[in-house]
């Protein structure tokens, strides 16, 4: 026995000073959130009802589809700077179409869930067309998202000549503003694509191949994966997501704005960020995402209960990002 | 008379998470010797050289510089007591000049200006030093790897580093240009710097050295005088155990064995016509230098690389590869020599490893991994290639080196191959590890697989391959085995891979 060795005892009480300092880096938004949540349902009264809950979850939607979509995009080593723009886009797509077709004969009665489709696929569309420039044509995922989110929010601008979308129709408003259950249809919407997001990656081959993607691709590629291609899906994923969300909007308030969702991008990947997924990729889950967006939803929530300046509500948010980040890149020094 | 060790390491011990790296390791530097450290990877070398100059911190036991105790926490402290290392990876500035990279950290200035001139002044000064003839001004991204070396030595110098730790430095050399770093190295021992010189190359060691220190599953086999060591006897207390221990007996395929695998003509932009076999059964290893073409020439076979014309047959029938994929389809899998930057995904968890090429294979359908299947086959592997812990859910990089090494066979066996290309199936394992790998390459090959073997230790294609092809410069320019004229020789190797006629190399 080496006499310089350190002891059992050290060892475990070693062992068990990392190993809580690991699961407190690994699950701190878990207790983030929970705290978080009690404090603002023991604090005040108007919170723990379940018509606040089912509020802060409605009003979540945005941020949520976008982030959780985006949590993928991430996953495979990619970011999206113009989930705002593409937002937009779908938005007014979704308004024009639901607007101007409903005059044409053959159509009619069908345009405002023409609308809804259109407006989702071509958000979509607009995601692939990010995949492609950041993967086959090698363009840094920021500076292609963060051009084509300039590029899409001036489309918008231009086919709607910067003046707004007013839909009349009150059926194109039925997709944000349903209860089915006396639950919103947004929050159908968003819950429903973080569970099949959830399924998607870790239950399917394509869920395997992202994570692959993200961690190592080149060893990916060796391994018999387009990576090219998977991360192309992704950004498809997002832009579907983003569509989604901007079609919402527009059906919600019959109404689309070229400049809708501004900041939305920031807020989705701050959300993501929050959740614990690493902005390096190859790690993270959709659970993850979900408790950040509620987190910020939540901060949010408190502070207009409360009644705080808004003010502080910014700094408060950037302060938790910006630790949520420390914390990151502290996991990463560990391992 | 006894002079103060420079160095001296006192009953240093350090522990990584899977492996006990140094083990009560004891240790003295004299002032003025060049001083070798040799022992398999992993063996605990590399720590050691790096708890002397800082980067790492001891678990336990002291490290004492010039007789005082240090305990260094940066390689700064190291470095301000005249403690400097050149590793093997280039640690330079590319878009920098000579001059800059050289007096990095040292810069004269005054009210933060440059001041260029002395600066220059200072250059020339250590430039007369070394002997060297270098253009302060040209950009360190142009030059040649040796002279990049001399940049790293030269910067040592304007450290005024009385010990130089030399991590494999010749390791990415080319044979001429190792020839000119060791006259370097041997240089600056006579004007009293003091080296400790960890590598690889057994021979280069004997002829440089003063000291031999060998290392063995971190701890100190023997310090001895080099004049004392021979290849053998370094190699032998490397391994604990002879050479010929080390390897399965060798058992040639059935003699009506087929061809699995045949290129004709191959083409790329690296290849000119290139004719391989390899049949069922038989393991056939690609020798020659580093950058002879050995691994792209495997890269390109698996449809990793792009193939201009030629070939290639799959148990006979013609297969068109145009990327990995195809090749994975057909049964031609490749080991890569790079375990971590192309080979595992190592934040993701042994399962998602072990079957990310094979996920067809345990599919419910439209892209539903079967994981019930999954779980059963991927135990079954863990506990065919002795992976420890066997758990299908750990994180790779929780693994040790030689776990992960087994992972990433695991990887390219859950499916068997009926082609197996492996590139330096080896790298940076452990001993034990090793005897594994080549007792599991020569049961693949009894099951009938057809094993195209890389390697840059000669002692690996000696000791498994039962035909070997020498690489120069892109060509295959010789083949040796017990079916052709010529034997497997080491002589006859290196002899065809370095192109000469005289064979003066023998190295290793």
């Amino acid at each position: 026995m080496n006499a310089n060795a350190p002891s059992l005892s050290d060892r475990l009480t070693q062992l068990d000073r990392r190993s809580i300092s690991n699961f407190l880096l690994d699950y701190g938004i878990v207790i983030a959130f929970l705290v978080f949540y009690f404090l603002l349902a023991f604090s005040t009264e108007a919170f723990f009802t379940i018509r606040n809950q089912l509020n802060i979850l409605d009003q979540a939607h945005q941020i949520g589809l976008i982030a959780i979509a985006g949590t993928v995009v991430i996953i495979a080593g990619g970011f999206d700077l113009s989930t705002g723009a593409i937002f937009a886009m779908s938005g007014v797509v979704a308004g024009l179409v639901a607007r101007d077709w409903a005059d044409v004969a053959s159509i009619g009665a069908a345009a405002p869930y023409l609308g809804w489709i259109i407006g989702i696929l071509v958000g979509t569309l607009l995601g692939l067309l990010n995949g492609v420039l950041v993967t086959f044509l090698r363009i840094n995922t920021f500076v292609a998202t963060l051009s084509t989110g300039l590029v899409f929010r001036g489309l918008a601008l231009l086919i709607t000549q910067a003046d707004t979308v007013r839909v009349r129709d009150r059926v194109f408003s039925e997709l944000a503003r349903t209860n089915i259950l006396g639950v919103r249809t947004t929050i159908y919407i968003w819950l429903g694509l973080a569970l099949i997001l959830t399924f998607v990656l870790i239950r399917t081959q394509f869920g395997r191949y992202v994570f692959a993607a993200g961690d190592n691709p080149e060893a990916a590629r060796l391994s018999g994966i387009n990576v090219n291609l998977v991360r192309t899906i992704t950004f498809g994923i997002s832009g579907f997501a983003a569509g989604i969300a901007g079609v919402i909007s527009a059906s919600k308030f019959l109404r689309a704005q070229s400049d809708n969702g501004q900041g939305l991008e920031l807020i989705s990947i701050a959300a993501v960020v929050v959740g614990g997924t690493s902005i390096m990729g190859g790690e993270g889950a959709i659970w993850r995402t979900f408790l950040g967006v509620m987190l910020l939803r939540l901060i949010e929530n408190g502070f207009n209960l409360v009644q705080v300046e808004n003010f502080y509500r910014s700094i408060f948010q950037g302060l938790i990002i910006l630790f949520a980040v420390a914390l990151d890149a502290l996991r990463h020094r560990r391992s | 008379m006894a002079e103060t060790p420079i160095i001296e390491v006192r009953n240093v011990s350090r522990q990584f998470v899977a492996v006990q790296a140094l083990v009560d390791v004891n240790l003295s530097i004299n002032q003025g010797e060049i001083h070798a450290l040799v022992g398999e990877n992993g063996a605990g070398k590399s720590t050691l050289g790096k708890i002397i100059s800082g980067i790492e911190r001891p678990d336990a036991g002291t490290l004492w510089v010039r007789g005082a105790a240090r305990n260094y926490t940066h390689p700064i402290d190291a470095l301000r007591d005249g403690i400097t290392t050149i590793t093997q990876e280039i640690a330079l500035m590319n878009q920098q000049t000579i001059i800059d990279n050289v007096l990095l950290g040292r810069e004269k200035q005054q009210f933060g200006i440059l001041k260029r001139s002395e600066m220059r002044h200072e250059f020339d000064r250590i430039v007369q030093d070394s002997g060297f003839d270098l253009n302060p001004d040209a950009i360190v991204g142009g030059l040649h790897l040796a002279d990049k070396k001399k940049v790293e030595v030269l910067r040592a110098i304007a450290r005024d580093s009385e010990l130089i730790i030399m991590d494999e430095p010749t390791a990415m050399l080319a044979d001429d240009e190792t020839q000119i770093f060791l006259e370097i190295v041997r240089d600056l021992n006579q004007r009293g710097h003091t080296i400790i010189y960890i590598s690889h190359f057994l021979e280069e060691v004997l002829n440089l050295a003063d000291t031999v220190t060998i290392m063995r599953n971190g701890r100190i086999v023997r310090t001895a005088a080099t004049s004392e060591e021979t290849t053998d006897s370094l190699v032998e207390a490397m391994l604990g155990q002879t050479l010929s221990e080390m390897y399965p007996p060798r058992v040639l395929p059935p003699p009506d064995a087929h061809n699995a695998l045949e290129v004709r003509g191959l083409r790329s932009n690296v290849f000119d016509g290139l004719n391989l076999q390899v049949r069922s059964g038989e393991i056939v290893g690609l020798a020659g230098l580093v950058g002879s073409g050995r691994s792209r020439l495997v890269r390109t076979i698996f449809g990793a690389e792009e193939i201009r014309g030629g070939e290639i047959l799959v148990h006979g029938a013609p297969l068109a590869i145009r990327n990995t994929t195809d090749a994975i389809r057909a049964g031609i899998f490749m080991l890569p020599e790079s375990r971590k930057e192309q080979g595992l995904s190592l934040k993701q968890v042994i399962r998602s490893n072990l079957t990310l090429p094979h996920l067809r294979s345990v599919n419910w359908g439209a892209g539903i991994i079967n994981y019930p299947d999954e779980t059963r086959r991927i135990r079954n592997l863990l506990a065919e290639l002795n992976v420890q812990p066997p758990l299908p859910q750990l994180q790779v990089n929780r693994l040790s080196g030689g776990n992960q090494q087994r992972v990433l066979f695991g990887k390219w066996l859950f499916e068997r191959p009926g082609v197996f290309l492996v590139d330096e199936p080896t790298r940076g394992v452990d001993i034990g590890a090793k005897q594994a790998v080549y007792h599991l390459i020569a049961e693949l090959a009894a099951e009938g697989v057809a094993i195209l073997l890389v390697s840059s230790e000669m002692d690996e294609i000696l000791g498994l391959c039962h035909r070997v092809y020498v690489m120069r410069l892109g060509q295959i320019v010789a083949e040796f085995g017990a079916e052709t004229d010529s034997p497997i020789s080491r002589r006859g190797i290196m002899t065809a891979a370095f192109g000469t006629i005289q064979d003066s190399v023998a190295q290793d």
